[in-house]
């Protein structure tokens, strides 16, 4: 099963490696991964999923814990979530597909954010699969480059993640 | 506020902090703090011959003493000298202290002359690490270093300093920090009273129970109620390799090591068991054999510190995350609140088939009811431990390295007390025993400290003949030596139909006697089993000196029990080359 993991992180140098390490010390994989600061500055939050049976993703939580640098986690798919991933895309577009890919860039709510003479940049944001639909109806031969941010989670509601 | 350079303050806070040694090897990265020391002249400092030994060295003395070693090495070749010795603390969650020398900060990531990135090198084997960036963090770092080593499930910490900050001109308002706080760092203490009162019910229940104790009874300082409790319910108990000397052999009740060396009375109660009691034990597959068909009619009590080694390989029934100590105290309260001392004593006697049971075993094929090993015109090797727990009575620090020597020593040295069967069991690390033996003797300069090898081992940090010889250290080296790797041999009898592939040294073994000689020990040689009792006799009368027995044992020996793997339960074993339950 697929799983979101979201880890608090004191911003110390080697946490992520920590964390990073621990994945292909025993086996785990990652399908995504993000990083960034938080409000607080001491601390920046991880967001990694990751595919395993209950099992393992029990021990991948434990494990995570055990590391002193981790502060928090979450297993963000254990409850009602949020996820959002962002791309960039480069397409090449002759002049008789640039309508059609317009229609399917509104379709998806995404954005052409950069034109070149035979080139679009679009953004797009959402989960994961959205961005995989996206890319399945644009037709492969015309993605040149794409470039994804990895998930990012919170849990609706009033449940917070906080040191 | 008193005004400190780096590299004093590295060396007030280790004094502060109450460290008796440091073991280390000096060189460039770290000359400050070595200056600093030297000048301190408050806490010995015992230079080993190689840095993997320092490791060892305060490995042994953390596993002796309970308190954490420290090893002072320096940058490069230092540290990563040092690392096998991280490793092995590591598996077997033994406290420790490394400070490592770094080069200089701004010439980090350049590649500079004995650099290596310590941090990254030592990652996945340590409980934590820190690269310290300003001199003024040295106090709370070495602070947070102690804490996180020593607390919670034990285990090493890397504190690497980058040369510079250490600089004897730099000075710096010094106080060591009384305690620390972390907010990423809370070892679970007491545990969840619900899963106790639903343990100790189970416990209550149980009509063929055994407990199953590791080294986290050790670490958590726990025999004396592990005792207590196996009294007060009358079951029987069984150690893990790591556990041996925390539950006393001499009681009726010890069944002996388990797993794949394991007893034979020992594995058969496991697997026909209802109720397990796991305590600060990790389930290795050098206990369970097949996972799939591990015990299959018991339910499993497991009691750790550690959440993570509680369901990693077995899944629970009752899983208690909790200090040993604080659990076993509430669980006995539980029982006794639970029974009235007429129920107990009914109770107890609903245990008798199941004694009666293990009794058969033990009768069958124990290694204490009956001599189980072959006849022999030569030494047996099982012959020299009976040996050395008669004349050492039961009572001494036993080190060991790694192979047969170190099964045999488990199997047939008689521990009745905690933190004095010392060995390598997670890494099995060959080349632990004699530098271990050090930080053991180091701690204990009265007690007697044997180290029991083999050819193999000793040979692989011998140079530390020298630093026994600096520090007159009188170890007693039991060296069993059957002229082969002997446990590679045994699996190549086993399962190479004999190729005895690179497990031999082809006559190239020295004389060790007139090896241990020219350090200034003395060394015997025995050869004949009428002359054992007697030569051992003597080697420990001998109280100032190191000895060294080399003594000659029967190269085709092999360890028996032995689990059938792959695919094998707790109860798949040969009983000798013949032999198969
Ligand atoms: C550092 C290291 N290298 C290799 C091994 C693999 N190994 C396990 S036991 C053994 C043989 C040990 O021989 P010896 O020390 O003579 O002991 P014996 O088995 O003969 O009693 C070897 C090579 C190990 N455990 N550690």
């Amino acid at each position: 099963m697929r799983r979101i993991v979201s880890v608090l992180l004191e911003n110390e140098p080697g946490a992520l490696s920590r964390v990073v390490g621990l994945f292909s010390q025993r086996g785990y994989n990652i399908e995504t991964l993000n990083v960034a600061p938080t409000e607080d500055p001491t601390l920046s939050r991880l967001t990694l999923t990751t595919i395993g049976d209950d099992k393992t993703i029990e021990q991948i939580t434990k494990q995570l814990n055990k590391l002193v640098d981790v502060v928090k986690l979450v297993d963000l798919t254990e409850g009602s979530h949020l996820e959002r991933d962002l791309m960039l895309v480069k397409i090449r577009t002759g002049a008789e597909q640039r309508e059609e890919i317009k229609r399917t860039v509104d379709i998806f709510r995404g954005q052409i954010v950069d034109v070149g003479p035979e080139i679009y940049i679009v953004q797009l944001v959402g989960t994961g699969d959205k961005l995989d639909s996206f890319i399945a109806a644009i037709g492969c031969s015309e993605v040149l480059e794409v470039a994804r941010s990895g998930v990012a989670g919170i849990s609706r509601g009033e449940k917070i993640l906080s040191a | 506020m008193e005004k400190l350079s780096g590299s004093e303050m590295v060396v007030r806070s280790l004094e502060d902090e109450g460290v008796e040694f440091i073991f280390g090897y000096p060189g460039g990265a770290v000359l400050h703090i070595y200056d600093a020391l030297f000048k301190s002249k408050k806490i010995p400092h015992i230079l080993v011959r190689h840095e993997q030994a320092a490791t060892h060295a305060a490995d042994g003395y953390a596993r002796a003493t309970g308190k954490p070693g420290v090893v002072l090495v320096t940058s490069g070749p230092g540290a990563t000298n040092a690392i096998t010795g991280v490793a092995t603390a590591y598996m077997d969650s033994i406290p420790m202290v490394v400070l490592s020398g770094q080069v200089a900060t701004h010439l980090i990531g350049e590649d500079a002359f004995q650099e290596t990135d310590m941090i990254g090198v030592s990652r996945p084997i340590v409980k934590h690490s820190f690269q310290v960036r300003h001199a003024e963090d040295i106090p709370i770092t070495i602070k947070k270093a102690f804490h996180i080593a020593s607390t919670g499930r034990p285990g090493p910490v890397v504190i690497d300093i980058p040369k510079d900050l250490t600089k004897p001109e730099d000075l710096f308002e010094y106080s060591y920090p009384k305690s620390v706080k972390m907010r990423s760092y809370s070892p679970a203490s007491r545990g969840h009273l619900g899963q106790i009162k639903k343990a100790s019910r189970l416990l209550l229940g149980a009509k063929r129970p055994v407990i199953y104790a590791g080294g986290g009874v050790i670490l958590g300082r726990s025999s004396d109620l592990l005792k207590e409790l196996a009294e007060y319910l009358n079951f029987p108990v069984t150690n893990t390799l790591m556990g041996l000397g925390s539950f006393p052999a001499s009681s009726a009740q010890f069944l002996g090591m388990l797993g794949m060396h394991g007893f034979y009375e020992a594995n058969m109660a496991m697997h026909n068991s209802d109720v397990i009691l796991a305590i600060g034990v990790r389930f290795d597959d050098r206990v369970t054999n097949s996972v799939d068909k591990f015990c299959p009619g018991a339910q499993i009590i497991h009691i750790d510190i550690d959440p993570a080694s509680i369901s990693k390989t077995v899944t629970a029934d009752v899983p208690i995350v909790g200090e040993v100590r604080t659990v076993l105290v509430e669980i006995l309260k539980q029982l006794k609140e639970e029974t009235d001392k007429n129920s107990c004593s009914a109770r107890k006697g609903s245990l008798d088939d199941w004694w009666h049971q293990i009794e058969m075993w033990r009768k069958e094929n124990g290694l204490w009811t009956d001599r189980r090993y072959p006849n022999s015109d030569q030494i047996m090797p099982q012959q020299v431990i009976e040996c050395l727990n008669r004349v050492t009575g039961s009572d001494a620090f036993v080190t060991s390295d790694v192979g047969q020597h170190q099964m045999f020593a488990a199997q047939y040295y008689r521990f009745d007390k905690a933190n004095r069967w010392i060995n390598s069991g997670g890494l099995g690390t060959m080349g632990f025993g004699l530098p271990a033996a050090m930080g053991v003797q180091l701690a204990f300069p009265n007690e007697i400290v044997v180290c029991v090898t083999g050819e193999g081992s000793i040979q692989m940090n011998i140079q530390e003949l020298s630093t026994c010889t600096q520090y007159n250290l009188p170890i007693k080296i039991v060296n069993l030596r059957n002229n082969y790797l002997g446990m590679v041999r045994q699996w190549q009898d086993m399962q190479y139909e004999g190729r005895h592939a690179m497990s031999t040294y082809e006559d190239s073994l020295p004389d060790f006697t007139k090896l241990v000689s020219s350090y200034g020990h003395v060394g015997f040689e025995i050869k004949e089993l009428s002359d054992l009792e007697d030569i051992m006799e003597e080697a420990f009368s001998i109280k100032d000196k190191l000895v060294f027995l080399d003594i000659f044992v029967d190269p085709a020996e092999h360890v028996y029990p032995m689990h059938v793997a792959p695919n094998g339960a707790m109860n798949d074993m040969w009983l000798s080359k013949s032999k198969r339950t």
